[in-house]
């Protein structure tokens, strides 16, 4: 029952300052952010609006200079196989091929070797590479490197997924499909996303709901509860009613800036 | 051969002719670049010295003739006939023994200079002031220490391969790249055991650079190395050959250094492929 009232990830007041050369940058202010099991939601906003920071605090790769980052009410101390992380460059191990990258959650949490086997056989096929089980990271390419970084993660019973601009450096082709492959496999399986992207179509076709941030210093601005249903047409009037809308919020915000 | 059929008969003749042309040349040809260069300065070495008396090089044929003598016996009948494999043996002992040794000091010694930095800054400085010192330098000192003999020898081979196999270490688990930390970290891999699941694979394929650099220097150092009046080994017998005017026991003692650590390369190269098979600039 616990489940239903506390948030599986929740930021209250969270802050970063940063030393960089002497000087203090203020990465992040007063974020507020609850997130529910289950949830799909989008971070979105111009560089420097800290939204890869919140998400790293998340993670536990960095430690917030203010406020409190909690999972299941619990402080994030340091990173952890509950929150899984899908970097925008991979960081898959190269020297470990298909099966062993996927395994190695497992494997660091001590499974035996048959377990290990059939966890990331079942992950590989999850995300249609099982003829490229044996292959090493350098011969696949952009869009099978982030399935098996996806598969890795959630081999290794994430409860909540965060991806750091994942996508970004794929081409339109392939984003579009792992777009539709992550919320197929997200709604089969209730897990919990939470997505960082500077791509408005992109958070609007993934999102439960949009956080919007802006820079300097980073804060969120607003968040947006998207109600389309799924699965979303890109092309649909209501869609690009969504589109002009965030657009434009996220314009404002830099034309102020500029101004 | 059925998928072809519905080809016009020429244009299968002419596919098949270009294969099969396409198959044998471009494995012929290196092998034949990497001869020929050799045979010129055979030939060179051939007219410039043979039916010379006065010539202190001796012709090719000499050394060949030499050469056979020093591995099967039967022609000169002298000291060295048929003494080459106690010489090599003895060589090659040293060389792996020194290089093993180097190994067993370097690796450990390098992963804790690059991951800890007490570590670094207590040893990395005087590395740094000791690496320029030449090997050649260190043989008074060694024939002191060690005394006259084959663990002179054995030292400076160490030496000479300890400093590529150091160094390269400790540029490769300081060049593991952050972001595998990080991934590590967040699947439950965290602390001490990072260092055999992420640094050590990481860093893999710069320890091989280090220890294939730190073999072919062995190699290099043995003659030197042999020079500190042991008895047998290549070096030892071209030191003798050259006081004796034996020039061709120095130039078949040359070869010999040339083709063994050739071929000690190549088996390390072919340890390193099956080993780095996942490393684009190796596999």
């Amino acid at each position: 029952m616990a489940e239903a009232t506390v948030p599986i990830l929740e930021m209250k007041n969270v802050g970063k300052i940063y030393a960089q050369n002497g000087r203090a940058i203020e990465a992040l202010r007063g974020a507020n952010l609850s997130v529910r099991k289950g949830e799909f939601i989008c971070l979105i906003g111009a560089s420097g609006c800290g939204k890869s920071t919140l998400l790293r605090m998340a993670a536990g790769f960095e430690a917030a200079t203010h406020g409190d980052n909690l999972m299941w009410g619990v402080p994030i101390t340091g990173p952890g196989p509950s929150r899984g992380m899908v970097f925008q460059d991979y960081g898959l191990f190269p020297w470990l091929n298909v099966r062993d990258n996927i395994g190695f959650g497992p494997k660091s949490r001590r499974r035996s070797k048959t377990e290990i086997r059939e966890i990331s056989d079942r992950f590989i096929e999850l995300v249609g590479l099982k003829e490229f089980a044996d292959v090493y990271p350098h011969q696949l390419s952009g869009g099978m490197k982030q399935r098996v970084a996806i598969a890795r993660v959630l081999a290794n019973d994430a409860e909540i997924v965060l991806m750091d601009e994942p996508f970004g450096a794929l081409d339109a082709m392939t984003r579009e499909r792992l777009q539709d492959e992550l919320v197929e496999i997200w709604s089969r399986t209730g897990l919990t996303v939470l997505f960082v992207t500077h791509s408005i179509e992109e958070a609007i076709f993934l999102a439960d709901r949009v956080v919007v941030m802006s820079p300097g210093p980073g804060r969120i601005e607003r968040e947006y509860r998207i109600d389309l249903p799924r699965p979303r047409d890109i092309a649909s009037p209501e869609f690009n009613e969504w589109r002009r809308l965030l657009s434009s919020q996220l314009h404002s915000h830099h034309a102020r800036k500029a101004g | 051969m059925t998928t072809l059929a519905s080809h016009t008969e020429g244009d299968t003749a002419a596919a098949r002719e270009t294969s099969r042309g396409v198959s044998w040349w471009p494995r012929l040809r290196p092998v034949l670049l990497a001869v020929a260069f050799p045979i010129v300065l055979l030939l060179i070495w051939h007219f410039a010295t043979a039916g010379r008396p006065g010539s202190l090089i001796p012709p090719p044929y000499d050394v060949w003739l030499e050469l056979r003598d020093l591995a099967f016996g039967g022609i000169n009948d002298d000291a060295y006939s048929g003494t080459l494999y106690i010489h090599l043996l003895a060589s090659v002992s040293r060389v792996y023994g020194g290089f093993a040794m180097a190994l067993i000091v370097a690796l450990p010694l390098g992963m804790l200079i690059g991951r800890v930095p007490l570590i670094r800054q207590l040893i990395d400085p005087t590395i740094q002031i000791l690496r320029p010192v030449p090997v050649t330098a260190w043989l008074p000192l060694a024939m002191i220490i060690f005394g006259l003999g084959p663990r002179s020898a054995v030292f400076l081979v160490f030496l000479g391969a300890f400093y590529p196999i150091l160094v390269n270490t400790i540029f490769g688990v300081r060049s593991v790249e952050p972001r595998l930390f990080e991934a590590a970290a967040m699947l439950g891999c965290r602390g001490p055991a990072q260092f055999f699941r992420v640094v050590l694979p990481a860093a893999l394929p710069s320890i091989f650079t280090g220890m294939r650099l730190g073999l072919g220097f062995a190699w290099v150092v043995i003659v030197v190395g042999e020079m500190t009046g042991v008895q047998t080994g290549l070096g030892a017998i071209i030191m003798e050959a050259r006081q004796l005017s034996r020039t061709e026991i120095v130039i078949s003692g040359m070869i010999v250094i040339g083709v063994f650590g050739f071929l000690s390369d190549q088996l390390v190269m072919l340890i390193g492929r099956r080993l780095l098979a996942w490393s684009p600039s190796h596999g």
